[in-house]
């Protein structure tokens, strides 16, 4: 440790610290150049490529297509006449209400259910005794329930409280069956804080409470991004609650929305087409911006 | 000093117990009681709006002779074995590809990964456009096979519903295996590479064997995962035609809000717990003991 020596590392060397002293780390099989291309993997490549790529094409261009070009047109090829009237119709019906309904819902369910998950991992990871050990038995039991087999109590325990038809329906339960892999991921991560940074913090006089803000939280600052943005895109994409928990158009939430919108546009498939776009566009802005944090966010409960 | 005493005590026992209090009274309250409140559910007779009565074993005796009952099991089974050994090898592959460091593989990937960021109504709504018989891919691409009934035919319909499904998670499980391989220590191939191995003989003879925990880890998720393809399937064919689609949790969700029989509901919904936790208990024991090490693994 006191003799390590700061040398500027190479940015490849930086990207992914796993194999030791390989410096051309970044292309580990392209290095075998030796090795002819494979075709083969490149040809299943491509073709996958248009497995995911044809439906998404598809959608786009047939929601920039008038009603009748619609049932006139190739429906593989773009409209001659490209039009926004499908966007305008989707945003005039109610759409950012249904958006600012997400919104509200997926912030409000994401942030109190980190803040709660981290103080549980922050207890769980420093704490000891019998009482901890058996809640963080209970949150790992949670993974292997499949928890939305509860929706009839929780339906139940909803209209009982007066919620029902209300966001707050939506943002409880969504805390909750956020916690088991939030507190697992976060937990994981608070493990690897070396001891002797709180045993110092321990020493300056620093109660725990100031440690976990002061400490444990900016060793873990990737971790709880990372499960911000899993939680997220759980909460923003999901049917399931809102379905069985609200019924109004003023509690309406996008991916709700798009189903609602599918029965009362049947006919106008362009219009249909064209919410899901939009329903998705805040994810693919993001995605483009955020790529690397978003895919970590993803599979983060079994990065550690 | 007040503080030195306070600490000392503090150092021996760590954080107060209370800091996971809220976590563990949400949980609680919107997972643990429900769990029993679905079993206690199962013995009574509920409509979804009036009062909720005792009724003994009869929901318990309409679910069990009921014979969607086992027809929703058996398409579950059938959705769930499907839908493994479709994206199992497809996401694996997939996984490698992606994970070698080509400039075209990683600008692949980029467009590999978009699925990941609908949601499952958006990915069901795109695909009942597309296999539309008349405005869909079919006559789209002059392909006269496949402008099918494709959502109508109940030969064609499961099949059709485990391939939209791998194209909504094979993205996901690609992800995971991506991670994975890249793990494995470059040194390998290189030592396999002046040995004279060829490609096929690498992937046999490391790149498989070293996945060994990160397959465990997808397959455990793919299998324990297609007990809640529920919105997906809701959208795209509700449950048909007829009850060619009808797997558990959409039987749980139709016969409790559309038949109203939230006794007979709830008793589908204590089977779905306990196939859950069978199914993560088999699963956990049959890549079990080297948990620790599949959890270093990975992406």
């Amino acid at each position: 440790m006191a003799t390590e020596i700061q040398l500027p590392k190479p940015p490849a060397a930086v990207e992914r610290p796993s194999g030791p002293g390989s410096s051309p780390k970044k292309h580990p099989r392209a290095k075998s150049a030796r090795q002819r291309p494979n075709f083969l993997g490149g040809l299943g490549g491509w073709a996958w490529l248009a497995v995911i790529i044809i439906p998404v094409y598809y959608v786009v261009i047939t929601s920039l297509k008038n009603q009748a070009g619609f049932f006139t047109s190739n429906p593989m090829l773009p409209p001659t006449e490209p039009t926004l009237d499908n966007y305008k119709l989707v945003l005039e019906n109610d759409f950012a209400r249904y958006f600012l309904n997400s919104f509200i819902v997926t912030v409000g369910s994401v942030i109190p259910g980190l803040f709660v998950a981290f103080m549980a991992a922050y207890a769980i990871v420093r704490g000891k005794g019998r009482f901890l050990s058996w809640t963080n038995n209970l949150f790992l039991l949670g993974l292997a329930i499949p928890l939305h087999a509860t929706i009839i109590p929780i339906y139940w325990m909803i209209t009982r409280a007066h919620l029902y038809d209300t966001l707050l329906a939506l943002i409880l339960p969504s805390i909750a069956f956020a916690i088991p892999i939030s507190v697992l991921i976060l937990s994981n991560f608070m493990r690897d804080v070396p001891n002797e940074l709180f045993e110092s913090m321990r020493l300056d006089g620093c109660s725990d409470w100031a440690m976990m803000w002061r400490l444990a939280l900016p060793m873990t600052k990737p971790a709880v991004i990372t499960v911000g943005i899993y939680n997220a895109l759980h909460v923003w994409n999901g049917f399931l609650f809102p379905l069985i928990l609200t019924q109004s158009p003023d509690t309406r939430v996008l991916p709700l929305s798009l189903w609602t919108f599918q029965g009362e546009f049947s006919v106008n498939i362009p219009a249909v087409l064209a919410s899901v776009v939009l329903a998705t566009l805040p994810l693919l802005v993001i995605y483009v911006v955020a790529r690397r944090q978003l895919l970590s966010g993803l599979t983060a409960g079994f990065s550690k | 000093m007040s503080v030195s005493t306070g600490s000392r005590r503090a150092l021996e026992k760590g954080p107060s117990g209370w800091l996971a209090a809220p976590a563990l009274i949400f949980f609680l309250l919107f997972a643990i009681v429900p769990l029993f409140g679905v079993l206690f559910l199962s013995f009574t007779k509920w409509n979804g709006l009036g009062e909720i009565t005792l009724d003994g074993f009869s929901s318990w005796t309409t679910v069990l002779t009921d014979p969607i009952t086992g027809n929703a099991m058996l398409v579950t089974a059938k959705i769930m074995f499907f839908s493994f050994i479709v994206q199992a090898p497809i996401s694996l592959l997939l996984g490698v590809f992606t994970a070698g460091g080509q400039k075209y593989r990683a600008a692949l990937a980029v467009l590999y990964f978009v699925p990941l960021l609908l949601s499952s109504a958006a990915v069901a709504i795109a695909f009942k456009a597309l296999l539309d018989p008349n405005f869909g891919l079919g006559p789209g691409l002059g392909l006269p096979f496949l402008a099918q009934d494709w959502l109508g035919n109940s030969d064609l319909v499961l099949f059709v519903v485990v391939f939209v499904i791998a194209w909504q998670f094979v993205p996901f499980h690609t992800l995971i295996y991506q991670g994975g391989v890249r793990q494995i220590p470059t040194s390998l191939y290189e030592a396999a590479q002046i040995d004279g191995a060829g490609r096929m003989q690498q992937f046999f003879s490391i790149t498989l064997p070293q996945l060994k925990y990160t397959i465990i880890t997808s397959s455990t998720l793919m299998v324990v995962g297609s007990l809640a393809y529920f919105d997906l399937i809701f959208v795209l064919t509700a449950g048909g035609p007829g009850y060619a689609t009808r797997l558990l949790p959409l039987h749980m969700y139709l016969t409790g809000f559309k038949a109203n029989d939230m006794g007979a509901a709830s008793a589908l919904g204590v089977i779905l717990v306990v196939i859950g936790l069978a199914l993560a208990l088999v699963l956990q024991r049959l890549g079990g003991k080297n948990r620790n090490d599949s959890q270093l693994e990975g992406a």
